[in-house]
């Protein structure tokens, strides 16, 4: 008990010092997950709208895969964008490895399938209720999606925020693929495990507030800057 | 410019039972069309077939002009009205947006169309919050706003108060004025003597009757029709 009241007055210590350390990797945490989410967002968004709308053939089988997507283990995601970035990997001549572009690639395959999942199934249910009226106006595939990601966006707004909370919190691929580099690639959740595997358990709880807080306040942010609840249901 | 549709021995199925059909139907490119009869008798899935968003089994529809362009021309308005989950206005300017009206352009006739069907001082209140009558006035106002050709009505007038059936008739009787054809289904034989220039009759999926109205409630000629005019139950 008495550690998680230091990691508490550690947490306000460092937020009120304004530790430089703390600010480049709180900065780089939050960069590095609102990139990924900004992108799993921009391919999530549609798709996930566009199988709640089409029928095809495997429609059932990839909604099946998306869905178990969404439990890919990270630590696995990792590995594979280790070897794909790797020096004798397909990518390697990028030279993206121990980057923070490489932790936002693996990132992006983490919450893309949590995005489009709950995507899917928001949009399955306003389509049911817009299906008739926008088969009726003759709209095109494109307006259909542009309508319901507008009149959905509430609700999209709740895929986004999971997809971040999962980005932000992740710890196990960006560490492979990031490396956890000192001023290069140290997030706030490698920095965690770092400390707590050196034994300082009090500067590690602090970090971990420190980021709790951080997901809170993005949360909030998004909520008002969105005017969710504001205006009540439709 | 209205158009007429002919159908040519439609059959629809569904699960390989025929729910409609066969029937051959001649409209014409003007007046207003009610297609009465019990429940279940096709109305809807009749309606559905001429504005081509229900796929036929078998026969044919010809619409006079191609079916894309046709479809342009159409606006449906549905029994239980749908609305977006935006406001009064937005929902107006929605079938404008849709066809690349321009912003001025829409602001006016939004303006004006909320003014007709009596919500102007709701265009900023949400849709979804209106009440039944305002929703189904706002429907008809959505659906008339790019001055169709054709027009098919779903009872749009169930479940409403006399003001609100009053409001949506005087706007129907205005959009056929201005040329606008009007196919629509209806439970209420009162307002089929007030609005019908011409009755289909329809019973288990197949046309009993179809001619000029007053003719048809004068001097019903089959035996099914008399029946439902006397308020019989058919089955």
């Amino acid at each position: 008990m008495n550690e998680i009241w230091a990691g508490i007055l550690s947490a306000f210590r460092l937020i009120f010092a304004l530790d430089a350390d703390l600010v480049e990797i709180t900065l780089r945490s939050l960069q590095v997950s609102l990139t990924a989410l900004i992108i799993a967002s921009l391919i999530a968004l549609p798709f996930g709208t566009w199988i709640a709308i089409r029928r095809f053939r495997y429609r059932r089988a990839t909604i099946a895969t998306l869905n178990a997507l969404m439990g890919l283990p990270p630590v696995v995601v990792g590995l594979i964008v280790y070897l794909l970035l790797s020096r004798s990997g397909p990518f390697g001549v990028l030279g993206l490895l121990f980057t923070p572009t490489a932790m936002i690639i693996a990132q992006v395959i983490i919450i893309t399938p949590l995005i489009a999942s709950i995507t899917h199934q928001a949009m399955r249910d306003l389509w049911a209720e817009y299906h008739d009226l926008l088969i009726s106006l003759n709209t095109t595939n494109r307006q259909r999606i542009i309508t319901l990601i507008w009149d959905g966006r509430r609700a999209l707004l709740t895929a986004a925020l999971a997809g971040f909370g999962r980005a932000i919190g992740e710890v196990g691929a960006i560490m492979i693929v990031g490396g956890n580099i000192d001023h290069a690639t140290r997030v706030l959740t490698t920095a965690i495990a770092l400390e707590t595997g050196k034994g300082d358990f009090e500067l590690a709880l602090g970090l971990g507030f420190v980021l709790i807080a951080l997901a809170l306040a993005v949360n909030f942010a998004i909520h008002a800057l969105t005017k969710t609840e504001r205006e009540g249901r439709w | 410019m209205a158009m007429s549709m002919e159908l040519k021995d439609v059959t629809v199925k569904r699960r390989g039972k025929a729910i409609l059909g066969p029937i051959d139907l001649n409209l014409g490119a003007t007046g207003i069309t009610m297609v009465i009869g019990p429940n279940g008798a096709g109305k809807t899935t009749l309606l559905k077939v001429l504005h081509g968003v229900e796929r036929v089994s078998d026969g044919t529809i010809d619409w006079a002009q191609p079916a894309d362009i046709a479809r342009q021309g159409q606006a449906y308005v549905f029994q239980s009205p749908i609305m977006l989950r935006r406001t009064v206005r937005q929902n107006l300017a929605y079938p404008l947006q849709l066809v690349g009206v321009s912003k001025s352009e829409i602001e006016t006739r939004v303006t004006a169309w909320a003014e007709r069907i009596g919500l102007g001082d709701a265009l900023d209140r949400p849709a979804p919050r209106i009440s039944g009558g305002e929703k189904q006035k706002l429907a008809l106002g959505r659906a008339l706003i790019r001055d169709p050709d054709v027009l098919f009505l779903d009872e749009p007038c169930a479940n409403l108060d006399g003001r609100s059936i009053l409001d949506i008739e005087a706007l129907l009787l205005e959009a056929h004025a201005s040329g606008t054809r009007i196919i629509m289904t209806t439970h209420d034989l009162a307002q089929c003597r007030r609005l019908a220039s011409e009755v289909v009759f329809l019973l288990n999926g197949r046309i009993h009757e179809q001619g000029d109205a007053m003719g048809f409630f004068a001097n019903p000629k089959t035996v099914e029709a008399q029946s439902f005019l006397k308020g019989d139950i058919l089955l």
